[in-house]
């Protein structure tokens, strides 16, 4: 399935099955995307990584 | 049939494919966004609305609060929020460790800044200074000496958080250009990788290559002391090979296990680990997603939703 990419307009594949929260990122621009909506499939930039975030 | 419920903010290649193991397997689960979670207190532990909860909250304090929230309505949590708790602060790791007698390189906490220096140079330079709470190998210094030690105890003194005014510091190791990671789920070691790194640090998240290590009992044996130590779970230990045998670094409570996977390809599959381990959970504190309560609907496999746990009044 390819999107648009909301940073830069290009396109941006996703493997099915797409999941909600999902990360991408754009061929094109290099942007961190995540998936917010599965009806349609919609895509916005990531949230930035937080101090808290790791494994 | 109760669903699991898979706690994860940002899905990455490793919810993906623990969805997929749970999917493959036919358990109902319900993917948790915890930043669309909350909860009433008051609930109680009668009725728990998941079999189960794993944790893959990528936020500690989330995730964190996660855990607590959803025990407290009496569903397991995998991984348990006491767990959580240790894992996340160094040196509650590092006491639960000395505790074990699981070995560890030597290490110094000072109590401020102040006292930072002093305290690196009495335990010999090169030192490294990690941040007590972090991850990935971020604000993780190597100080090779005295005035390199003062100047980084300037800055950690001029951050806004008494947290990184506590200086944790601990012998450099001179590893061999790698360490080890080793996920453990439960009592049983899934596998082992060697992470190559460019650099000292060989975190995977900073680019380091994975290959598969041979499971020997020098590295199982600390490996399962160290998760035993924190309080058991899905959790990866990394260690260091140390001129008298591996040491334990840290232990990771909510695993990244892409470079880990690719590198074992079909040999091993980590995340249908983790999902057994929290079936196992499920089945051995909570009602298991077999028992369900009287006439509750099933879930869809893979729903996607927020979640408002409602207390009682």
């Amino acid at each position: 399935m390819t999107r648009t990419c909301p940073e830069c307009e290009g396109p941006v594949e996703l493997a099915e099955p797409v999941r909600l929260s999902e990360i991408a990122q754009c061929a094109d621009c290099s942007s961190e995307l995540e998936v917010i909506g599965l009806d349609p499939v919609a895509l916005a930039l990531a949230p930035e990584i937080e101090e808290d975030w790791g494994e | 049939m109760r669903p699991l419920a898979v706690l994860a903010s940002r899905v990455r290649y490793e919810e993906k494919r623990v969805f997929a193991a749970l999917e493959r397997r036919g358990i109902p689960y319900a993917h948790l966004d915890t930043r669309r979670f909350s909860a009433e207190l008051g609930g109680g532990t009668a009725d728990p609305p998941y079999a189960a909860a794993l944790n893959r909250e990528i936020s500690h304090s989330r995730g964190l609060y996660a855990s607590m929230l959803l025990e407290a309505r009496g569903v397991p949590a995998v991984n348990r929020s006491g767990v959580i708790e240790v894992c996340g602060d160094k040196l509650r790791t590092s006491l639960a460790l000395e505790r074990a007698g699981v070995p560890v390189p030597r290490t110094v906490v000072a109590l401020s800044t102040d006292e930072g220096a002093d305290a690196a140079e009495r335990l010999g330079f090169p030192v490294v200074a990690k941040p007590l709470a972090g991850s990935w190998g971020r604000l993780v210094a190597a100080v090779p000496d005295r005035a390199a030690a003062e100047t980084l105890m300037e800055h950690r003194a001029a951050l806004p958080s008494p947290q990184q005014h506590i200086v944790y510091l601990q012998e450099f190791v001179d590893k061999p250009g790698r360490d080890i990671r080793v996920i453990v789920a439960g009592d049983r070691v899934v596998g082992a990788t060697y992470r190559y790194g460019d650099g000292w640090r060989t975190n995977a998240a900073r680019g380091a290559r994975s290959e598969p290590c041979p499971l020997v009992p020098a590295l199982v044996e600390p490996a399962l002391a160290a998760a035993r130590a924190v309080g058991g779970g899905v959790l990866g230990v990394d260690l260091v090979e140390g001129p008298d045998g591996p040491l334990v670094l840290e232990v990771n409570h909510t695993v990244e296990f892409q470079g880990f996977q690719t590198a074992h390809g079909d040999a091993l599959d980590v995340a249908d680990a983790i999902v057994s381990y929290a079936l196992e959970q499920a089945e051995r504190d909570g009602s298991g997603p077999d028992d369900p309560p009287g006439g509750e609907p099933a879930a869809p496999p893979g729903h996607d939703v927020g979640a408002a746990l409602g207390g009682t009044r």
